[in-house]
């Protein structure tokens, strides 16, 4: 991918020196003229993965649109944090509907656009996974293959957070949440359940799709600048860990995305028409036990008595992510 | 331009030429025939400027209205029966977020038991969504009030609903006056909003709202609808100034002058009701018909006022609310408040029964007599009823409603048994 035409001065790091960079290399973020059009102020925890997702998601796509861009935002944590009544924290025209019809409002709002011949006004819609893989699913397939001029983002972060942690169908296998307590001789998440977005989108063979996280912005914003010069229906699944639901440590947001990475829970890549294009190769391979350790969702594993047999299961699951998607340099 | 053509149309001429921008289309009977007007139209480029949206479900109807109303387009959907209720998280946010949606509800009743057919059970499942509902009597009222209803919706900016009665009308052959785009023109203008997304005017549109305001935005919307009071029979005023016919309004009267008795109806029923009280007329018996074509907002003050001299309304409803009766005869006696006049339901014509002359004749009469019971169901055949009943007492497997009833009256998989 495009990150590997930069050269990094400072060696193992993943930190981009954008002052050794030439201008246009820079990071959006980089840029004092970026949009902050999430803007700071608004209410989100301390470490919350989906803010930083949706600011750079959003600045990268102002920019790639010179500020023409409307979102459509589901109902969630973002909606939530980002518009309590007199407030709001987004400087870009924003629109909140319903919790199941972002995708399609997003396609209402292009067709205005066009009928308008207002060809250079662009149109994301952003929503959380329940929002999208869950009850958004419906108006989400019926933009994909109209092929609708909207980019859809979704931020992941497993679980409906915003109502108290329940289980969506974004929710990995053995997690607690809290309709999927650890408790019983199968605690936590069934294991042959949920469902994958992202391949599901490459099943429209609509023009783009992705997946990144908040541990990579630079091929997170990248990606998003690339949706952007595609027209038709464009998802981008981006993997946003949150503390508060997942039990884990504030400062460790980027770090456990990036062990979501390292250790195949998910796989990062993008793919046009329906077949993949590229992936991000795992760097230094990680056990799932480094990922899984630092989340409270998790600690019925370990402890004591740990449970070899379903950590093993999760290998195996980022085993075959790893395999199917050739994450590895072999 | 006079023209003999089915009532759906009519409908889908006269959305063509109130210059819709966006039209999003989910097939469900009975209104299937007005967007396959319409995408006929835009296709073969007769409707020009209007994007055609085939989409998924009604709730993405709703939705992809909502997001194109939003974004300054001209915004016009249809639907019925199942439809309504399966958008009906969305036909409130359209309304709380003032957004003049324009939509058809082709009446139909709501399953289980699954029925095509029309009642206005469904449009009376919203009465109280924020939305304005308007219903048609005939085929050429539905044609005048989907224009003047655009026009309505963007004054007020709050959404409408378009009510007529599924087959009766969107399926009925009629002569209907087309009046020509020049004169729609002159009537509607292009559509201003009062709120919009645009790049370069950034607004946040749906902010959550807690107890500190919600009340007074709520209020906000019930004094629209106030206003709409107002508005509509101004907009009737002009739509008769431009087009040279009453069409719309809040209510219609007919042979009130010295009524003892008033029917309240909505929609095409009023035919038969009027044709029944001219012959009752003619019997020398003082009847009179009052049809709502506002039903939301409900013309309180204009119903009370034309029914001040009457000794007793007769409300003949084609719903009912379950466990209590009534729906509109509610609303009529909250009209005629502190006075002694009684106002008599009648549940008519669900799921498509057809109502007679004959019927309306007998009941009327009972009526006048004093016989009739505050809430009466119009040919409930009780036999039909008592043999289910009975059957539930012997039987504690009584089995399914109305299979049993098909049964009983020997139609469909009666054979089964």
């Amino acid at each position: 991918m495009e990150q590997t035409l930069i050269k990094f001065y400072q060696t193992g790091t993943f930190t981009v020196g954008n002052r050794l960079l030439a201008p246009e290399q820079r990071s959006v973020q980089a840029n004092t003229q970026r949009s902050n059009s999430l803007n700071s102020g608004h209410r989100a925890c301390q470490g919350c993965g989906e803010a930083l997702g949706a600011r750079y998601a959003i600045d990268a796509a102002m920019q790639a649109t010179n500020g023409q861009l409307i979102a459509a935002n589901a109902t969630g944590c973002l909606e939530v944090f980002s518009t309590p009544y007199p407030e709001t924290s987004w400087q870009m025209p924003w629109i909140h509907s319903l919790f199941g019809n972002t995708a399609a409002v997003a396609t209402g709002i292009a067709a205005a656009m066009r009928v308008k011949g207002r060809s250079e006004v662009r149109v994301v819609a952003q929503g959380g996974d329940g929002g999208t893989t869950d009850i958004g699913f419906g108006c989400l397939s019926g933009m994909f293959e109209r092929n609708d001029d909207v980019l859809y983002i979704c931020y992941d972060n497993e679980a409906y957070m915003n109502t108290g942690v329940q289980r969506s169908s974004a929710t990995p296998p053995a997690a607690r949440t809290a309709t999927t307590m650890p408790v019983g001789p199968h605690p936590g998440n069934e294991f042959g359940q949920g469902k994958n977005v992202p391949q599901i989108a490459m099943a429209h063979e609509i023009p783009y799709v992705a997946t990144a996280t908040v541990a990579d912005l630079r091929d997170l914003e990248y990606k998003v600048k690339k949706a952007m010069s595609i027209h038709g229906a464009r998802y981008i699944h981006i993997f946003v860990p949150c503390p508060l639901g997942w039990g884990a440590a504030s400062h460790d947001t980027i770090r456990l995305a990036r062990l979501a990475v390292e250790s195949g829970v998910f796989p990062v890549f993008e793919a046009e028409r329906g077949e993949v294009t590229g992936v991000a190769k795992i760097r230094r391979r990680v056990p799932i036990e480094d990922y899984l350790k630092p989340q409270k969702r998790f600690a019925h594993l370990f402890g004591k008595t740990p449970d070899f047999e379903t950590i093993a299961r999760l290998q195996a699951r980022a085993d075959r992510n790893i395999r199917r998607f050739g994450l590895l340099d072999s | 331009m006079l023209k003999q053509c089915e009532g759906s149309h009519a409908v889908a001429l006269a959305v063509a030429m109130s210059r819709p921008e966006v039209i999003c289309a989910y097939p469900i009977s009975p209104q299937t025939h007005i967007v396959e007007g319409l995408g006929e139209m835009v296709k073969s480029g007769s409707l020009e400027h209007c994007e055609f949206i085939n989409v998924e479900s009604e709730f993405a109807a709703m939705s992809v209205a909502i997001g194109a109303s939003a974004a300054g387009a001209r915004a016009y959907t249809a639907t019925a029966s199942q439809g309504l209720l399966f958008m009906a998280e969305a036909v409130y946010n359209a309304s709380g977020l003032g957004l003049p949606i324009v939509m058809t509800v082709a009446n139909r009743s709501i399953g289980a038991p699954i029925n095509i057919w029309n009642d206005h059970t469904d449009s009376m499942s919203m009465r109280d969504a924020g939305w304005l509902q308007i219903f048609a009597e005939t085929n050429q009222e539905a044609l005048d009030l989907h224009i003047q209803a655009f026009k309505i919706a963007e004054e007020l900016s709050l959404p409408v609903m378009v009510c007529m009665d599924g087959f009766i009308l969107t399926h009925a052959y009629e002569r209907v006056d087309v009046p020509d785009q020049a004169q729609v023109d002159r009537f509607l203008p292009p559509y201003e909003p009062r709120q919009v997304l645009d790049p370069n005017e950034p607004v946040t549109i749906g902010a959550m709202v807690g107890p500190e305001a919600f009340t007074e935005v709520r209020y906000l919307a019930h004094a629209k609808q106030m206003q709409a009071l107002d508005l509509i029979p101004q907009i009737a005023d002009e739509f008769k100034q431009t087009f040279g016919r009453d069409s719309g309004g809040l209510i219609k009267t007919y042979r009130l002058e010295d009524a003892e008795t008033i029917v309240i109806a909505l929609g095409s029923v009023l035919g038969t009701i009027k044709d029944t009280v001219d012959d009752m007329r003619k019997q020398g018996i003082k009847i009179g018909v009052l049809g709502i074509t506002s039903y939301r907002p409900f013309p309180i003050n204009a119903i009370r006022e034309a029914t001040a001299n009457a000794k007793r309304i007769v409300v003949i409803e084609k719903c009912f609310a379950v466990g209590i009766g009534g729906i509109v005869s509610r609303d009529v006696r909250s009209a005629v408040r502190n006075r002694p006049q009684p106002v008599l339901t009648v549940v008519a014509g669900l799921g498509g029964r057809a109502i007679t002359k004959a019927s309306l004749n007998k009941l009327l009469l009972e009526a006048i007599d004093e016989k009739l019971e505050l809430l009466t169901f119009l040919d409930l055949d009780w036999d039909i009823v008592n043999r289910v009943l009975d059957r539930e007492k012997k039987q504690r497997r009584s089995g399914p409603v109305a299979e049993g009833i098909l049964r009983d009256i020997g139609t469909v998989a009666s054979h089964l048994a």
